[in-house]
């Protein structure tokens, strides 16, 4: 296994695996990690976010409802997509689709990979605060088991407003923070060069977030990174999130929702 | 020229910062004592001045009737922070004795008119009312105290949103804040949120924009992304009102816009047309 020689990643050098443009994309996880997907568009009252995505999909059996920042590969798409920067639409179409979940009884696959929310003036008009906050409340009580897997940038409040659920895995190379490193390091030290600092400083890798009690579950990556073998890295993904649904699967729902909500209670409680 | 307002040469032996206070926004030299009777609005541009939590308290509840819960839970320094400027641990706990509020939100029980309420207040000179780790408990203590006590919740915002020396754990509050927010909704209780300036970042992206109402103090900064930040990022000048209460009102995610004279008035009419 590749576990020795990624263990001497320092933080910042995992955030360029994180940001790498190769790196597995939501397209990728529908095409090698789901049997079927359907997309489903809009969220119903403006228009149809290309920077989050979801619909029916089908995984090993297991049917679900997938939701997932997009990243594009190539400028063009990336444009399109917004560099997976989502607007309020976007997780207000998340919302929709996860209550449509709920209704008919299917888990909800949040795959989580976003620089941040998208910082727009248009999306300020359009609500992008409470868009988010609004998720975060909803998600909390969702009565259908929920899985995220922070598959490379958890970008502050534009991931949390889809990662809210009962059992959050995180790829090895995967960071998920509060503020990117180059915010952090502008803001702290006055200095964006110190980003390498700010990353290790702010404690984004998945080891660190496991060791806080943030996520459940490190999912290994090829050597090299999930770039390196796309195939193999869905494929671990793929084997994770169908343990975490077998699991959880078992629960019954109110205590599902239970468990969640102790489970963020006690986040931050020291 | 009002008799309030300083004369352009002011006498030179007098002590400037004893008798006037200086509006924040329009700069205009107010009389301390106007300032204080006003409540800290600017009689010559209606600036709503930020104000401490204990004085907030003050305005909004009946006189003697609030109660500090959770007065114990404070920060948290999860990730051992230190920055340019130094130990984070460090300048919470200067911030703490300056302020005499061990966190960021002052939490209790009161009354509003004789209603009982939960209250939650937040202190903008506590690090810039960021929500850490202390802030998140004591707010989802707040909540479920109102769920035993089957009384309504009110939250005052004043903060620039998430607390960065706190990493991820701070990130996670608003989320952790939401989920007690939605268990108090769930109870048929009422929650009003009031933002006042200024509420951006994490917590206007959590708990200040889900109230039954989201009610404002007039020009208010309310919003998510900050204004140079999206300035960089559409490369154009955003208008003076961007973000303002009024404008957040027109684009339809406030209530009500109440000035501060008005608002004890009007939490305790609301809370009437609640059921309390
Ligand atoms: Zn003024």
């Amino acid at each position: 296994m590749a576990k020795k020689t990624q263990k001497k990643l320092s933080p910042w050098e995992i955030v360029q695996i994180a940001r790498h443009a190769e790196r597995p994309n939501i397209a990728d996880y529908t095409r090698l990690m789901c049997e079927d997907f359907v997309e489903l568009h809009g969220d119903r009252l403006f228009g149809d976010d290309r920077g989050l995505i979801g619909g029916f999909a089908t995984i090993g059996g297991e049917r679900v409802m997938l939701i997932g920042h997009r990243k594009g590969r190539g400028v063009e798409e990336n444009i399109e997509a917004n560099f997976g920067m989502a607007s309020p639409e976007g997780y207000r179409k998340a919302m929709r689709l996860m209550r449509l979940a709920e209704k008919y009884g299917l888990p909800v696959v949040s795959l989580v990979d976003t620089p941040g929310a998208y910082p727009g003036s248009e999306a300020e008009a359009r609500g992008q605060a409470e868009a988010i906050a609004h998720n975060l409340e909803f998600m909390s009580t969702l009565k259908t088991p929920v899985v995220i897997v922070v598959t490379g940038e958890g970008g502050s409040g534009g991931a949390l407003g889809i990662a809210v659920g009962d059992r959050i895995l995180m790829l090895e190379n995967a960071v998920y923070s509060v503020i990117s490193p180059e915010g952090c390091a502008s803001i702290l030290w006055r200095d964006g060069t110190k980003a390498a600092l700010a990353a290790e400083t702010l404690k984004i890798t998945a080891d660190s977030l496991k060791g806080l009690g943030v996520i459940d579950e490190i999912v290994p990556e090829p050597e090299g990174g999930a770039h390196a073998d796309v195939a193999q890295a869905v494929a671990a993904v793929r084997k994770a999130v169908l343990a975490s649904l077998s699991a959880l699967k078992k629960v019954p729902v109110a205590e599902l929702v239970d468990r969640r909500y102790a489970k963020f209670a006690a986040m931050g409680r020291f | 020229m009002s008799w309030f307002e300083k004369p352009a040469e002011a006498p030179a032996r007098v002590p400037t910062e004893a008798i006037w206070a200086v509006c924040p926004s329009c700069k205009a030299y107010v009389a301390k004592e106007v300032w204080r009777a006003a409540d800290k609005v600017c009689p010559k541009c209606n600036y709503h001045d930020r104000l401490s939590c204990r004085e907030r308290v003050a305005l909004l509840t009946d006189a003697g009737s609030f109660k500090e819960l959770n007065a114990a839970v404070s920060f948290n320094d999860p990730l051992k922070f230190t920055d340019a400027s130094g130990a984070y641990a460090a300048k919470a706990k200067a911030t703490a004795e300056k302020t005499g509020v061990g966190e960021s939100v002052l939490t209790g029980t009161a009354t509003i008119e004789g209603v009982p309420v939960v209250l939650g207040v937040m202190d903008f000179r506590f690090l810039g009312g960021s929500l850490g780790s202390g802030t998140g408990e004591r707010i989802l203590l707040a909540a479920e105290k109102a769920v035993e006590l089957k009384r309504p919740l009110i939250i005052v915002s004043a903060s620039g949103g998430a607390r960065m020396h706190e990493g991820i754990v701070s990130l996670m509050q608003m989320a952790k804040t939401c989920a007690a927010i939605a268990r108090l909704k769930e109870a048929g209780l009422p929650y009003l949120s009031l933002l006042t300036d200024p509420t951006t970042g994490g917590v206007s992206a959590s708990y200040a924009m889900v109230g039954d109402l989201n009610i404002a103090e007039p020009k208010a900064l309310i919003g998510f992304a900050g204004r140079r930040v999206i300035e960089q990022t559409i490369k154009q000048k955003l208008p003076d009102d961007f973000q303002t209460a009024e404008y957040t009102m027109a684009h339809g995610f406030v209530d009500r816009i109440v000035p501060r004279k008005e608002l004890k008035g009007f939490l305790a009419k609301v809370l009437k047309y609640a059921g309390f």
